[in-house]
């Protein structure tokens, strides 16, 4: 039976692109700037209905490309609006030098991302190799498995980048999530907008009275030390992550943390992967228990700041990981969650590290089963008993090779 | 997939409303305290083309987000499809499928290659120019499903269908009428034989 | 020689790159002049097309007795010696001129 985790709260049936702009509306932004984009389309198109029908009081700007609409975003950001945006793919890709500047900035723009796979060749459907090559842009990104996730990821995101001063994307894994209608519990806007509360940022350009400078040229004497700033910030990010959580716990009932650990006490056995593919993974665990086999899950929520100290530590009881990797990385070594992971563990548990591969799956929307899943815990299985050795290359599930 | 799991999967033709029936199933079936999914296939979209779209019922949440290839029903909008696509892929020897059709379950069931004991048929096409006045099956093939599946509640379905329907023709109260009479006759008409 | 003047560490920089406004009046940027604007107050009827060209913002105003906005003098400190004040000066009125700068 359905229930609510809220006492206010109500059972809704949306697509993750439904729940995103219902999210968007709630959080009632001062701007919005946005060019559609498959299959994120429908995000910023109900989103301007509700401008549109006067359900909300944000000004959208339609803007002619997604440069545009993060250049938009940025200059509202400047001016001292609480901004958003929302994009996919290609279109993230056009705004690939804006994302720096909007973090080299330091503004707490908000995205709305669905994770695409990029051209050539041209394909509409999910992987997350889109926001992957975006993950060093001084970005906070926080993936989400489900419709449910995308919507509180959302709410939270407004708060963790006001307060870390970075700008933050939300993804949902396209048409998987953005495009899939689930059970969901949506909160009522009052309690949504006391949460998210006022945004009354530091400096706002559009305050005549205490002028300012942003985006003049930084040279070898100064460049380094705001970079070194940027970095900065994205490591005390954590802590503000981890406390708005802790908010959002207390006043909504659902749990959130840098990751979700899913059979994780006593497991030998684990896979690392991030969006909805966990889910997926969670029931092959289940089965895999009920065989006896210690099967676990870490399913990474927020991947940039990487908690590479705290998902060391938890890997670390286990024998052998995969991380199942939604995006290749052409450089001829591994895939950017591996390398992630086991960058942590190298350096935080030395000789005590686990055994690891990097599966990469699901390019273009390609299908991963349970049996995919279950395939690569069985390979586990050997390795965690040395009876195979861990693979010293990246694998691929479910693709065409010979 | 846990044994409790419904899976569903609905063929029809760009247009047929396939995408909006899963929707409408889902939206419907929630409003009875189960868990649901409702994804489409997205390929090629235009008018006429093959589609599918699909549906996952559960009491528990349902975490997976794998396609669905065995499912336990599968609902033909358009019996044209028969020769066009594979419509038992995966139904297996349990599954039941139900044709929008004006043939009886004996002789679709020889069409499809399965037992009689799988086919239920329905004219839905028939049904729905009687009652909203267009070849629109989707709807009165939404009573038909709630019927073979057998544990769903037709009056919550038809609740909900009443009330999003209301939200869409507020100024056209015969077109609420006639879909919800659909789905009524349908679910009474689909049958066996 | 000039002594550096002591560089803010990351800890203690604005963030973002901000800069406060007006900082200009901290630094002197005038004196690589090769020319340097020469005002005759007597001659300067304050129409202040001089304050409106200038890029640098080198003319200096205040308000006199009556209240009126008038020219007070060239801010040597900022004025780069373009000459733009001198050519927009009024030819009838000619109150600027360009005389070579002695280093």
């Amino acid at each position: 039976m359905v229930k609510t985790m809220f006492s206010k709260g109500k059972i809704v049936a949306k697509t993750g692109n439904e729940i995103m702009a219902e999210a968007m509306r709630q959080i009632a932004p001062d701007v919005v700037a946005a060019y559609p984009i498959t299959p994120a389309t429908e995000i910023v198109q109900i989103f301007s209905q509700f401008v549109a029908d006067g359900k909300v009081p944000t000004e959208f700007v339609a803007v002619e490309s997604e440069h545009s609409a993060m250049s938009a975003t940025i200059s509202a950001s400047v001016a001292g609006a609480r901004a958003m945006t929302g994009t996919s793919s290609q279109g993230f890709a056009l705004m690939w030098e804006m994302l720096y500047i909007a973090a080299g900035l330091r503004l707490p723009i908000v995205m709305a991302e669905v994770n695409r796979a990029l051209s050539a060749p041209i394909n509409i459907h999910g992987d997350q190799s889109d926001t992957m090559g975006a993950r060093d842009a001084g970005w906070i990104q926080i993936y989400s498995e489900n419709s449910q996730e995308a919507y509180d990821n959302m709410i939270q995101s407004v708060r963790i980048a006001e307060a870390a001063k970075l700008p933050a994307m939300v993804t949902t894994d396209g048409f998987i999530i953005s495009h899939c209608m689930e059970v969901a519990e949506v909160y009522p806007d009052a309690d949504v907008k006391e949460f998210v509360g006022e945004y009354k940022p530091e400096r706002a350009l559009l305050d005549y009275k205490r002028p300012f400078t942003l985006g003049a040229i930084d040279l070898q004497d100064y460049y380094f030390e705001h970079r070194y700033q940027l970095a900065q910030a994205m490591r005390d990010s954590k802590k503000i992550i981890l406390e708005v959580a802790d908010e959002f716990k207390k006043k909504f009932g659902r749990e959130y943390g840098f990751y979700e650990k899913y059979e994780m006490d006593d497991a030998e056995i684990a896979i690392v992967t991030i969006g909805s593919a966990a889910g997926t993974t969670k029931a092959v665990v289940d089965n895999l228990r009920a065989k006896g086999i210690k099967a676990g899950l870490i399913k990474i929520r927020v991947y940039r700041p990487f908690p590479a100290e705290e998902i060391a530590k938890d890997l670390s009881k286990v024998k052998a990981i995969a991380v199942l990797d939604r995006a290749d990385s052409c450089s001829a070594t591994f895939a950017p969650v591996y390398l992630d992971v086991v960058a942590a563990l190298y350096a935080n548990c030395g000789d005590k590290a686990p055994k690891a591969e990097n599966y990469v799956y699901g390019l273009g929307g390609r299908e991963i089963s349970l049996e995919h899943i279950e395939e690569v815990y069985m390979k586990l299985d050997a390795v965690a008993k040395g009876t195979k050795k861990a693979s010293t290359q990246v694998e691929y599930i479910n693709v065409r090779i010979k | 997939m846990s044994a409790k799991m419904i899976e569903v999967r609905w063929h029809g033709r760009g247009g047929q409303g396939a995408k909006t029936a899963a929707l409408l199933f889902a939206q419907a079936v929630l409003t009875t305290g189960k868990y649901i999914q409702a994804f489409p296939e997205y390929g090629p979209e235009r008018m006429g083309a093959p589609v599918q779209s699909f549906n996952r019922v559960s009491d528990s949440p349902i975490t997976i987000h794998c396609s669905i290839t065995e499912p336990q029903f599968v609902v033909i909008l358009d019996p044209t499809l028969l020769d066009a696509v594979d419509v038992t892929e995966g139904v297996g020897t349990q599954g039941k499928v139900i044709v929008n059709t004006s043939f009886s379950a004996e002789e679709m069931a020889k069409k499809l290659g399965i037992a009689k004991e799988q086919v239920y048929v329905v004219n839905a096409s028939k049904i729905a120019e009687e009652t909203i006045g267009k070849n629109i099956p989707n709807t009165p093939m939404l009573g038909a499903l709630v019927k073979v599946i057998g544990n769903l509640d037709i009056n919550g379905v038809l609740n909900d269908t009443k009330a999003k329907l209301e939200v869409k023709f507020r100024s056209k109260p015969e077109v609420i009428e006639g879909n919800i009479a659909s789905i009524k006759r349908a679910y009474d008409e689909v049958k066996n034989s | 020689m000039k002594k550096e003047d002591k560089k803010l560490t990351a800890a203690e920089l604005p963030a973002g790159g901000l800069l406060e406004g007006g900082t200009a009046e901290n630094f002197k940027t005038g004196p690589w002049r090769s020319q340097r604007p020469v005002w005759n107050k007597d001659k300067c009827i304050s129409c202040l097309t001089c304050w409106i060209y200038c890029p640098d913002s080198a003319i200096k105003i205040a308000p006199d007795e009556k209240k009126t906005t008038v020219v007070t003098g060239i801010d040597y400190d900022h004025c780069k010696g373009c000459g733009i004040c001198a050519r927009e000066c009024p030819p009838k009125v000619a109150a600027i001129t360009m005389e070579e700068e002695k280093k």
